[in-house]
């Protein structure tokens, strides 16, 4: 990336420097038209870029303002906007490091599953701009030889993303964002959550016990067998026929292959 | 979530690929008729409506995802609509280069979906890599000068078309400009040879800010390289001095002094496609569709003014 030349009539850094910090004053060169003041007239750009990017984070993040209220979002939000501004112009690609950043806001600590949930709502989006591509159909494991089976490699979907949480991240997630009403959701209970887009309309699943484990090591891109493992070893209840089921009715994976091959 | 007209039916029917558009090549001239921005909740009433709009337009940037929703609706539109491609994030109006991968998916939309017509701002919103999403002003000076020209050179060659470029909607002026706008947009025309768009709303909300006259600004303005007019809604606030202080929201109906000027401007140039602008507060369908019908209305009545006046000319 080029950078932009130091002193041009348009002075672009210290324009840039003075929207994203409240505190600055305005660019000396910018004025109101004959002789009239520009500090509400600046204000409008900075409140124009500030307004806007919160809006984006709060079209992503919507379960998350839900359980927040508007107030502490929007004060999330702005802190988040003017310490880590978007660096592409494609806002749909925008509050990836959200998520962490939450982690660390002092008045959101008190919710500590709250990251998570952000985590799931960008993978939200993500999948929703994801290519169109078709899973891999469940056919393609009936044509591999049994004795390969163990050491098949799956590709995962361009849309699939999975978040490990220590807390009840599906249900709060499905909940804020699905229900009229929230019920109580016992907020301790760590949930795997699986986002997918088998077709159109992006999918959540929460995942049953070592499920995560398994989804997590295929991803990783280790063989069948290692994921099977990982699975057993996560939870006693792991089924590796139910998990393959899994597999095949989220649309997570793209295509696969055998070590032979 | 996803609107019934994508479930069944239309897209089985007609499956959208290149060949299928009813309005394949942007060769073909756009009618001069009123359009509306493309909004993903308004996608099934667009399609059923029985006095369907002129054409649509849509922000680059929103279908420049890999794939999904989005471009599914654009697909679905695109087949009975000719399409406006506006760019809001290319920042012309810059110091630095272009971005060429922003410019590579920019390229890959007009192939994609063949717009009649391609537009950008004069106005910058990247620098460095940091997007500061606002439409930002610059100053006009032999130096800005070279730079627009030189961005819109490289962005018409990378397309292979023409562009146009859309007067911007300003609050501040800038103590080392050396131009004014209209001379500023009118030597680009000239040296890059492209078409601009007029925004008679930004017009006017510039007008108002820096207390000039909007029809000396019209009379000065480049009006025979216009391919196609903006109307927005905008919103009053307060200068620093305590008098109106306009702003672009896009979130109204189009004021009735900017339908006065809209009307001024094409009794003057005749018909030139419209696009009503609707970007926040987004209101239900027939109530866009109400103001393009406004649009539509003074269209029809200098078309046939228009008309006559050229066979009167004629006959002469
Ligand atoms: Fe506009």
């Amino acid at each position: 990336m080029q950078s932009a030349p130091e002193k041009s009539d348009l002075n672009a850094a210290g324009f840039r420097a003075a929207i994203l910090d409240p505190v600055r004053e305005k660019p000396a060169t910018v004025e109101g038209p004959r002789g009239k003041q520009a500090v509400k007239r600046f204000n409008v750009y900075r409140n124009n870029v500030t307004v806007s990017l919160i809006n984006a984070l709060a079209d992503i993040f919507p379960a998350v303002m839900r359980i927040t209220g508007e107030t502490l979002f929007r004060d999330m939000a702005r802190e988040f906007v003017r310490a880590h501004p978007p660096v592409s112009p494609l806002l749909f690609l925008y509050g990836h490091d959200f998520p962490a950043f939450i982690e660390h806001f002092e008045h959101a600590r008190r919710m500590p599953y709250l990251a998570d949930v952000a985590r799931v709502e960008r993978a939200w989006l993500t999948a929703y701009h994801a290519a169109d591509l078709e899973p891999l159909d469940p056919q393609a494991l009936a044509k591999i030889a049994p004795e390969d089976l163990e050491g098949a490699m799956f590709k995962p979907h361009p849309a699939t993303g999975l978040i490990r949480s220590p807390y009840a991240a599906f249900d709060i997630f499905d909940a804020n964002r699905n229900r009229e009403t929230i019920g109580r959701i016992d907020v301790t209970r760590p949930q795997d959550v699986l986002v997918t887009r088998p077709g159109m309309d992006v999918t959540v699943t929460g995942l049953p016990q070592g499920h995560g484990a398994f989804f997590a090591s295929l991803i990783a891109g280790d063989c069948l067998g290692d994921a099977a493992e990982a699975g057993a070893r996560a939870s006693s209840a792991f089924d590796i026929n139910e998990a393959i089921g899994g597999m095949f009715a989220t649309g997570a994976f793209l295509s696969v292959t055998t070590e032979q091959t | 979530m996803t609107p019934t007209s994508l479930n069944h039916g239309a897209s089985a029917a007609r499956p959208p690929a290149a060949g299928t558009f009813r309005f394949a090549a942007h060769t073909a001239r756009i009618p001069a008729l009123a359009g509306v921005g493309f909004k993903h909740t308004h996608l099934d009433a667009i399609l059923a409506d029985p006095d369907p709009v002129g054409f649509v337009e849509v922000h680059a940037e929103n279908y420049m995802g890999d794939g999904g929703f989005p471009h599914r609706a654009l697909e679905r539109v695109r087949q009975d609509f000719p399409l406006s491609l506006h760019g809001v994030c290319m920042s012309i109006g810059g110091p630095q280069p272009l971005s060429e991968d922003h410019l590579a998916r920019f390229k890959a939309l007009v192939d994609r979906y063949e717009p009649a017509l391609v537009s950008e701002h004069l106005a910058w919103s990247t620098h460095d890599e940091v997007f500061m999403n606002d439409l930002l002003p610059l100053p006009y000076t032999e130096e800005t000068l070279n730079h627009v020209c030189s961005h819109i050179d490289r962005m018409q060659d990378v397309i292979g078309r023409q562009m146009l470029l859309e007067n911007p909607s300003t609050y501040v002026v800038f103590e080392n400009s050396t131009l004014n706008e209209t001379d500023f947009i009118r030597e680009i025309v000239r040296r890059t040879g492209c078409g601009l768009l007029l925004d008679v709303n930004n017009v006017f909300v510039s007008a108002t800010n820096h207390g000039f006259s909007p029809m000396s600004y019209l009379m000065d303005y480049p009006m025979e390289h216009v391919g196609e007019i903006h109307l927005a809604g905008h919103a009053v606030q307060e200068d620093d001095e305590g008098e109106p202080l306009l702003i672009d929201s896009h979130d109204a109906p189009v004021a009735d002094s900017v339908w006065d000027l809209y009307s001024i401007v094409i009794r003057q140039s005749g018909p030139i496609p419209t696009l009503v602008e609707w970007d926040s507060d987004l209101p239900d369908w027939p109530i866009l569709r109400a103001e393009a019908a406004a649009a539509d209305r003074i269209l029809d009545e200098a078309a046939h003014s228009f008309l006559m006046g050229k066979s009167h000319a004629v006959g002469a």
